[in-house]
């Protein structure tokens, strides 16, 4: 029986193996592999991020006539659960169909895994070297300690974001008591360092009243949280929190009656904004490495408005995707070819005009990306580019241009 | 009575552990497993098939206690990962501090920390079966899941601990860089942790779980304790387990708190369950099936869980036997020689099951594109067709597949079960 | 001092709202001896019926009808799903509730999308119902506790006065003789499980404006679920409440006070090592029991069933 057995599995694995590989082999589109959770509780962003993705490839570089003369680019989604394993086996995968160009962003955890992933078999597979474009995960360890040649981040990391967040809140000298709140791993943690960081040193006259840390994901009821933020007299809440534990403690902390800021990364987009409503009004902040409302150029409007005339569910809300796309697409025209180690080199300090506004430089000593970054509202007010399809969505309050510039870093890149 | 005890003892020891024929499907296996790589050869293919057998060896440890004791663990996915973490520790005591220690007994110290543990957790939970035991296992896996993310030191955080393979002595020439020998690896303890657990199914010891399982108060009248024979269980369970995370180690470089989770038990649990608990081969079939279903319907179909929820449900409903059952049921017709009897009517229903399942799988995703593709995509491509999510006529031909096939499938259902019947008894039934 | 009695209405709404789930899913147990592992994701279903009924009616009619439907679907389960399984024994039917977790959660994302939902508290119970130090408690929150309150004295009252009360209380013990007394036992395993998910879906409703409508909100509570009524003891409508209450608190003072691990180790007799990036177990030191909250009641569950395997308040083990 055994052999039975053994037989049937064997044929279905020949058709389905077989499948795979046929699929590979397709038009030579220069392909990207986006590896990012497209099932799952985390599939929302993950799906938007896609949407982007293939909307920016078709808008900013195919319309033109693509790179290199002509060959279009293509993403193709990659489903990873949002599991550092399944990352692993679809990147074996991706490497296979002949991709060369890997982009992951959900999860910092994953992102380690891959870069580690990716330097190992880059070393191990000299013939089929790919490059990993971060375009989202921001654990400042990836442009540090972890910064390896194959990796390039296009999203400012927490600790910029957090320089230029708290170079924000120190103008406002009625701010003196700043409450930290975080989820319990890698970026929480982070994300509460920069902050205690940065507010001793700019802010001498404010006072860090609460910074803790909860387990992430497991929180049902926030409101013991938001009874201690009120007990402790904050006027100013910074959190790193996203996805359900973002709304759950932003909700509780304003039913508890705090009408303070709360200065957020991720309070926006996924159903968050329209969640938040009218409640998130005046309260909410959120810090971004683009804007827009108001919208920089008509450029930025032709582009929103074709965007949500294609996915009217979906939001752009990761601006730095398409920074992402033109980068790689004049990298790809200036190495003159599609080998992960030409455009890698051609991607060093490389300098592009973002259509949001600003340049953006890809810093040669650590590949992580300096462009401007904007403290949002959420507000209804002046809004040309709404989120979720509500009224809301985010207003520019604070720019600070080129954050991070000479941000330091503990990178030494090693270069083959 | 004393006599006959006597003569069976003598007649069990003058035969061998295993005879020829028992020992003829695992010289197929291993053949097969040897030239699997020969046809798949791809780093994807080599990764797939590595995860495979890692799930196989875990499943079948997991079906120790499920299966042969009759415990039902959310938990399990605890010893796998501890056992892996402990391997990647070694592993960077390879690089960094000079131990030596050839990379292919790694999985065996993997084993030793999976049996470690649970010896100290099977030390009390294991002294009731059933909902006491099955709760106490979910308590202490969120438990360790949760410190997994809270002890930084050892288990790095989400982002967990990586290490390089390839930094050991080499073993005759090779340095496992390539997914290849890999493979080759993770087949042979493959080979070894199977055989072993298998053998274990045999001992007394393992007849005796069985006895325990199935009534554990005669057992108990029989002289046997029930709480050491589920302790044994437990803890080879758990040596084995080790033994996985320990593959998983040397595949993926890398452990998380994935591999500790709820998720990881969970699916465990719906692996073995799907192959057939019942059977020794069972979680084997159930590792294949679900690797191949997790791995590659994930490329083509966002829903891919819907469908593997439901085909979980159905098994449960309507199999509980598993996909080996459902094989094995066809034993006793093979062996009356009436199988011929069942080839005609398989036939007749084979096309409109197939077209019934088919149809049911494009309404499904016929559905969640229309709802949830990008405006002006409506073109979607199944099986090939392509066609215009949003048209009436794409509907009208899925909803009558659907209704038709299905009604179809109604209507040959007596006739299969008549012939079923009729194979499945010795004489012919007037 | 106020704080504190903030917080123990805090822990009073988060464990009556665990009560309205422990409380169906107790009945379902004593009942059917099956662990409903699918408890949870009745109650999400509840919340998106609420939500769906509130977008065209309102918040109200959603409260009615919401977990009448859910009511339906779980008595559906039950009759085509559950009775099926019941026969293979009762392992498969705790993996077949397993499975219907999963594919409801995969059902509810299929129709829904993955996104949070907007699902808000109806306006008229949109204030603050009193303040104590400058920490405002919710008008709905009040609501919550006092919806709890109502379903445990009417499920009490059922259960120990009235004719029907009576059969379910049999059946649970003796459903043979029950059944030979011409009463009809799967109607009334039918009905209880309907009505168990019903209290579910009600716990949905109610819940989903204040703890989120997401796809991940019944693994959220999931687990938590089965831990109190283990701790209750299976089958304890008493000991549902209690664990639910202890629990509530339990988490609330958690969650409400830094208490760092290392300060409590020190005042036992510990030493703090000198150097703690060379210890091993330098996460433990810097711990605070706010961080470890949401697994205390796991550790509460496996000293409970270590120590007394049935349960607090459970008069039989499983």
């Amino acid at each position: 029986m055994k052999k039975v057995t053994g037989m049937i599995l064997g044929s279905v694995m020949a058709g389905v193996l077989g499948f795979t590989a046929t699929a590979a082999i397709a038009a030579d589109n220069i392909k990207i592999a986006f590896i990012d959770p497209l099932s799952g509780p985390f599939a929302t962003t993950g799906t938007n991020g896609l949407a982007e993705w293939k909307f920016a490839v078709e808008n900013l570089v195919n319309v033109k006539g693509g790179v290199l003369g002509g060959t279009k680019l293509e993403v193709i989604g990659f489903d990873n659960k949002i599991s550092p394993k399944e990352s692993l086996i679809q990147l074996q995968v991706a490497i296979d169909q002949g991709i060369r160009f890997i982009a992951q962003g959900n999860s910092s955890g994953v992102a380690n895994a891959l870069t580690g992933a990716i330097k190992k078999h880059n070393k191990r597979n000299p013939d089929k070297q790919v490059i990993f474009l971060n375009y989202a995960a921001v654990d400042p360890a990836l442009t540090n300690d972890k910064c390896n040649f194959w990796h390039f981040r296009f999203d400012a990391n927490a600790d910029i974001k957090m320089d230029a967040m708290i170079d924000v809140i120190a103008k406002d000298k009625a701010i003196d008591k700043v409450y930290i709140i975080g989820q319990d791993y890698s970026f929480g943690k982070a994300v509460a360092a920069a902050a205690v960081r940065n507010i001793e040193a700019k802010m001498p006259h404010a006072k860090i009243v609460g910074n803790e840390l909860h387990p992430i994901g497991k929180v049902k009821d926030f409101t013991p949280y938001a009874r201690k933020i009120i007990a402790s007299g904050a006027n100013a809440v910074i959190t790193g929190n996203w996805g359900s534990d973002m709304l759950g403690l932003g909700k509780a902390v304003i039913k508890a009656g705090y009408t303070g800021p709360i200065y957020t990364y991720y309070a926006a987009s996924s159903g968050i904004t329209k969640a938040f409503g009218a409640a998130g009004k005046g309260v909410i902040r959120v810090v971004s490495e683009g804007t827009l409302n108001p919208p920089i150029s008509d450029r930025v409007t032709t582009y929103v408005n074709a965007f949500k005339a294609k996915y009217p569910n979906n939001n752009v809300s990761q601006l730095r995707i398409a920074n992402t796309v033109e980068m790689l697409a004049k990298a790809i025209d200036k190495a003159g070819s599609t080998e992960a180690i030409k455009v890698a080199y051609a991607l060093e300090g490389m300098e592009i005009d973002s259509i949001w506004g600003g340049k953006v430089k890809m810093r040669k000593v650590d590949h992580q990306a300096i462009q401007n970054v904007y403290i949002l509202a959420h507000t209804d007010e002046n809004m040309t580019h709404a989120l979720d399809n509500s009224p809301y969505g985010l207003l520019t309050e604070n720019t600070v241009v080129d954050a991070g510039m000479d941000s330091p870093t503990s990178c030494k890149m090693k270069r083959p | 009575m004393n006599t006959t005890t006597k003569a069976t003892a003598s007649q069990r020891s003058a035969t061998p552990l295993i005879s020829l024929p028992q020992l003829a499907p695992w010289l197929i296996a291993i053949l097969f497993l040897l030239l699997l790589p020969v046809i798949f050869n791809s780093g994807s293919a080599l990764t797939i098939m590595n995860q495979m057998a890692i799930t196989i060896v875990f499943a079948l440890a997991y079906n120790m206690l499920l299966g042969q004791a009759g415990m039902l663990s959310f938990g399990h996915a605890v010893y796998m990962g501890l056992g892996g973490f402990f391997c990647v520790h070694l592993m960077n005591m390879v690089e960094f501090d000079g131990l030596w220690l050839p990379l292919p007994l790694l999985p065996l110290f993997g084993g030793f920390f999976g049996l470690i543990f649970a010896i100290i957790i099977g030390s009390f939970s294991t002294r009731r079966a059933g909902t006491v035991f099955a709760m106490i296992s979910l308590g202490v896996g969120e438990l360790i899941a949760a410190s997994s993310i809270i002890i930084v030191a050892f288990f790095g955080g989400e982002e967990g601990i990586s290490a390089d393979r390839t930094m050991g002595p080499e073993t005759f020439g090779f340095d496992f860089a390539s997914q290849l020998e890999v493979y080759y690896l993770t087949a042979i303890w493959l080979v070894i942790s199977a055989a072993a657990m298998y053998l274990f199914s045999r001992t007394p010891i393992g007849r005796i779980a069985n006895a325990v399982r199935d009534n554990e108060e005669r057992a108990e009248f029989l002289g046997y304790s029930q709480r050491y024979v589920r302790m044994i269980s437990f803890c080879a369970s758990g040596f084995f387990a080790g033994i996985a995370g320990g593959l998983f180690a040397i595949n993926f470089e890398i452990l998380t708190e994935e591999n500790l989770n709820l998720g990881t038990s969970g699916v465990i649990l719906l692996v073995t369950f799907l192959g057939g608990v019942g059977f020794f081969i069972g979680p084997i079939v159930g590792a294949v099936v679900f690797t191949l279903l997790q791995t590659v319907l994930s490329q083509y179909t966002e829903i891919w869980q819907l469908y593997l929820g439901a085909l979980f449900v159905a098994t449960v409903m309507f199999f509980p036997a598993g996909l080996t059952g459902l094989l094995a049921m066809h034993i006793q017709p093979f062996k009356l020689g009436k199988s011929s009897l069942l080839l005609r009517p398989y036939m007749r229903m084979l096309v409109p099951i197939l077209v019934c399942f088919l149809s049911i799988a494009a309404l499904l995703e016929t559905a969640f594109h229309a709802r949830h593709a990008p405006i002006g995509e409506n073109e979607m491509n199944l099986f090939g067709i392509v066609f215009d999510s949003h048209g009436v006529l794409p509907w009208v031909v899925i909803v009558v597949l659907v209704l038709g096939s299905g009604f179809l499938v109604k209507r040959l259902a007596p006739e299969l079960k008549e012939a079923w019947d009729d194979a499945n008894y010795l004489e012919p039934r007037s | 001092m106020e704080l504190i009695f903030v917080n123990i209405l805090d822990g009073l709404v988060t464990g009556l709202l665990l009560f309205m789930l422990c409380s169906g899913l107790t009945l379902i147990f004593s009942m059917m001896g099956v662990l409903n592992f699918a408890h949870a994701s009745f109650y999400m279903l509840g919340a998106y019926f609420g939500y769906e009924i509130s977008t065209f009616v309102g918040f109200w009619p959603g409260l009615i009808f919401a977990p009448i439907l859910v009511g339906i679907a779980g008595a559906l389960v039950e009759r085509y799903g559950l009775r099926r399984v019941h026969q293979y024994g009762h392992v498969p039917e705790l993996i077949f509730t397993f499975g219907l977790a999963l594919l409801i959660e995969e059902i509810i994302q299929f129709f829904w999308g993955k996104n949070i939902m907007a699902y808000d508290e109806p306006d008229i119970l949109n204030f603050v119902a009193f303040s104590i130090a400058g920490n405002a408690f919710p008008a709905y929150k009040v609501f919550m506790i006092f919806v709890a309150m109502g379903i445990f004295l009417v499920l009490l009252y059922i259960l120990t006065r009235t004719r029907v009360g009576l059969i379910i209380q049999a059946a649970l013990s003796y459903p043979n003789t029950v059944q030979n007394l011409g009463h009809n036992v799967p109607l009334v395993f039918m009905g209880v499980f309907g009505v168990g998910t019903a209290l579910a879906g009600v716990a949905g409703v109610i819940a989903g404006p204040v703890l989120g409508t997401f796809p991940g909100m019944a693994v959220v509570l999931g687990s938590i679920v089965f831990v109190t009524i283990v701790i209750g003891g299976l089958g304890s409508l008493w000991g549902a409440l209690i664990a639910s209450l202890l629990i509530g608190w339990l988490q609330t003072f958690a969650a409400s006070y830094n208490i760092v691990i290392g300060d409590v180790l020190v005042s036992i007799g510990f030493t703090r090592p000198e150097n703690l990036d060379d210890s091993a177990l330098r996460d433990l030191w810097t711990l605070t029991v706010s961080q470890i909250g949401p697994i205390l009641p796991f550790l509460l569950m496996v000293l409970v069933l270590a120590i007394r395997p049935q349960g607090l308040f459970g008069k039989r083990e499983s």
